[in-house]
């Protein structure tokens, strides 16, 4: 110990003595440089993404017939970029899945945090994060080969197999793991104190759920329900899989037909073998609905962020 | 609401069951029969004892007060009287709280029931994230209470002793009441129910001397009208509100090094801190030890 011999009377204190060790000083130093290096990198990479989007999203704005992204279907490699199409189709996988997870994910929730002995907690909640792990392309073969025909073709003669509805119900499947984590998550951080207070003025279990758990978590809970539709909305396995349509498609409102979604119209034309070199701007066209893609997550959530920011209870 | 006035309450386990909806009419027995009658209690959570072998009776309008060191298994005691012991998993009961006769851990007995006639403060105040009136209009909304709910409102809130302070932001978050205007809040939302036990966990635990002062002025007022056992850490607290005084202390298990709460005296406040007749009590009332 160097500084042992510390002058107690104070007489001769320098500012020498309250300098510190240099090498550490400088150990910090570096160590602090590396990690925000990698804080930055992460800035960079968003930076970068949104770079390459804007590029060539730039070219098809500018160079494409505006009357061509309004029309009956898209059909890139024919110049035919009907984005609606794209954007309905999306809507329809969406709206079907959170139907699917947003019931089975809270409702799972609700049972873990509120119901669930300690015992059966430990069982299912891991079984919970095994769903969360199963590869996006398994749920879409499982949609594809049990969803569609054991349970749509069953109740619902005619319908082919591969159709909007199959795809959103494997989306659903996919996400509830999202949903019922986050919402689970926000349920147990409501103070115990508060359910106390409801049942120690006689209130039933359902009743301080819903009266005082479920609002007292709603910040996270309507998180939860953003995040789950910015992965559907996202999401490009499932839908590339069971939804049926892949190069291209015509408009389509009913959930019970074929369609294509913005995130499957961009890996049919990312993917396969028939790269594309026909129509100038069908490569293009696929930043474009990126670009699209990327704003509509961004934008929800940022709603979300402020929404939880308004609504969060301080207890 | 009926049986307040002074008149035993009788009651069988119908009463609190899952369908009941009414009280019994009052009784005319022995206007001074015990609310609570506790006999050889017992209170696990797992293996581990938490107090043991209480005996001890509570009596209609008066305070009761459970005074002790920490971990003598007072708010356990407590949490018996209106089976809150029930949300820990863990937590088992042995032997016989009766109330008015019927044992709360008897087969049928509903502690959702049990809980409407016998309420609840807490060591910290912990209102709802809801307006001062919702917090309030909770509890007579769960149980489905007849009647005007401003009314009920403003009649809990005066009990309270908190509306003059609060009348003109009844609409305002219940979260922006300083400590003490919590805990009145939650003393009013409380008896909004119309209980007739307030069971109080150390309520002033959280507060400064003034407030406590005026959840003490409250009790004594209200005590009128409803039962009130309250666990406190504050000898002098207990000294100048209650009628009765329950002492607890610790035993050590030589076996499994675990500390177990048991009831050393049970008398009236006067005599136990003029005159105890169990030495600990004297050595924890004079200051001495705890």
């Amino acid at each position: 110990m160097a500084q042992a011999s510390i002058d107690r009377a104070g007489s001769t204190l320098t500012i020498d003595d309250l300098r510190g060790d240099r090498g550490r000083t400088r150990k910090e130093a570096v160590a602090r440089g590396l990690l925000s290096a990698a804080g930055g990198f992460s800035i960079l990479i968003s930076v970068l993404i949104v770079y390459s989007l804007v590029r060539e999203t730039w070219t098809f704005v500018t160079q494409v017939d505006w009357s061509l992204v309004w029309g009956d279907g898209w059909f890139p490699r024919r110049a035919m970029y009907d984005i609606k199409t794209l954007v309905v189709g999306s809507l329809i996988v969406t709206v079907v899945g959170i139907a699917v997870a947003g019931p089975i994910g809270v409702g799972a929730a609700i049972y873990l945090s509120e119901y669930a002995s300690r015992r059966v907690r430990r069982f299912v909640k891991p079984t919970i994060e095994i769903l969360a792990g199963v590869p996006s392309v398994v749920v879409g073969f499982f949609a594809l080969t049990f969803i569609s025909p054991e349970l749509i073709q069953r109740f619902r003669e005619g319908t082919p197999q591969q159709t909007m509805f199959a795809a959103g119900i494997g989306v659903g499947v996919l996400i509830i793991p999202l949903v019922a984590s986050i919402s689970e998550d926000a349920m147990r951080s409501v103070p115990r104190s508060l359910r106390e207070a409801s049942y120690g003025m006689g209130a039933k279990k359902a009743t301080t759920v819903t009266k005082v758990v479920l609002p007292a978590a709603v910040s996270g809970l309507v998180a939860a329900f953003i995040v789950a539709v910015s992965r559907a909305i996202g999401e490009t396995m499932v839908v590339f899989i069971a939804a049926g349509k892949s190069g291209g498609a015509l408009f389509e409102t009913n959930p019970f037909e074929p369609g294509l979604t913005m995130t499957a119209a961009m890996a049919s034309i990312a993917s396969g073998t028939d790269s594309v070199v026909g129509e100038a701007l069908t490569f293009q066209s696929l930043f474009f609905v990126g670009m699209l893609l990327f704003v509509i997550t961004l934008s929800l959530n940022m709603v979300a962020d402020r929404f939880v920011r308004r609504v969060r209870h301080k207890y | 609401m009926a049986n307040r006035t002074g008149a035993t309450v009788s009651m069988d386990v119908g009463d609190l069951r899952d369908d009941s909806t009414t009280r019994s009419d009052a009784g005319n027995e022995d206007a001074r029969a015990p609310v609570f009658q506790v006999d050889d209690l017992s209170v696990y959570y797992g293996s581990f004892r938490a107090i043991r072998n209480v005996t001890l009776q509570v009596e209609q309008q008066q305070i009761t007060a459970f005074i002790g060191p920490s971990g003598c298994g007072k708010t356990t005691m407590l949490r018996c009287f209106n089976r809150m012991n029930d949300l820990i998993e863990t937590a088992r009961v042995e032997g016989c709280v009766a109330y008015h006769g019927v044992n709360l851990y008897e087969p049928g007995v509903n502690p959702v029931e049990v809980r409407r006639r016998i309420g609840m403060v807490f060591q910290k105040p912990n209102p709802f994230p809801k307006s001062i009136y919702d917090n309030v209009a909770y509890g007579p909304r769960v149980a489905r209470m007849k009647g005007d709910m401003d009314e009920i409102v403003e009649r809990s809130l005066r009990r309270g002793a908190l509306w003059d302070e609060v009348k003109d932001r009844l609409k305002s978050s219940a979260l922006g009441l300083s400590g003490g205007q919590q805990q009145r809040l939650c003393i009013a939302r409380a008896l909004a129910v119309d209980p007739e036990v307030i069971l109080m966990d150390e309520p002033c635990s959280a507060l400064d001397p003034i407030a406590t002062g005026r959840i003490e002025d409250l009790m004594e007022e209200i005590k009128t009208e409803y039962t009130i056992i309250i666990v406190t850490h504050n000898m002098q607290q207990a000294a100048r509100v209650s009628d009765m005084c329950a002492f607890f202390t610790t035993e050590v298990n030589e076996k499994s090094d675990t500390r177990t709460g048991l009831l050393i005296e049970f008398d009236r406040t006067e005599q136990m801190f003029s005159n105890p007749s169990d030495e600990r009590t004297e050595n924890y009332v004079t200051g001495r030890f705890g």
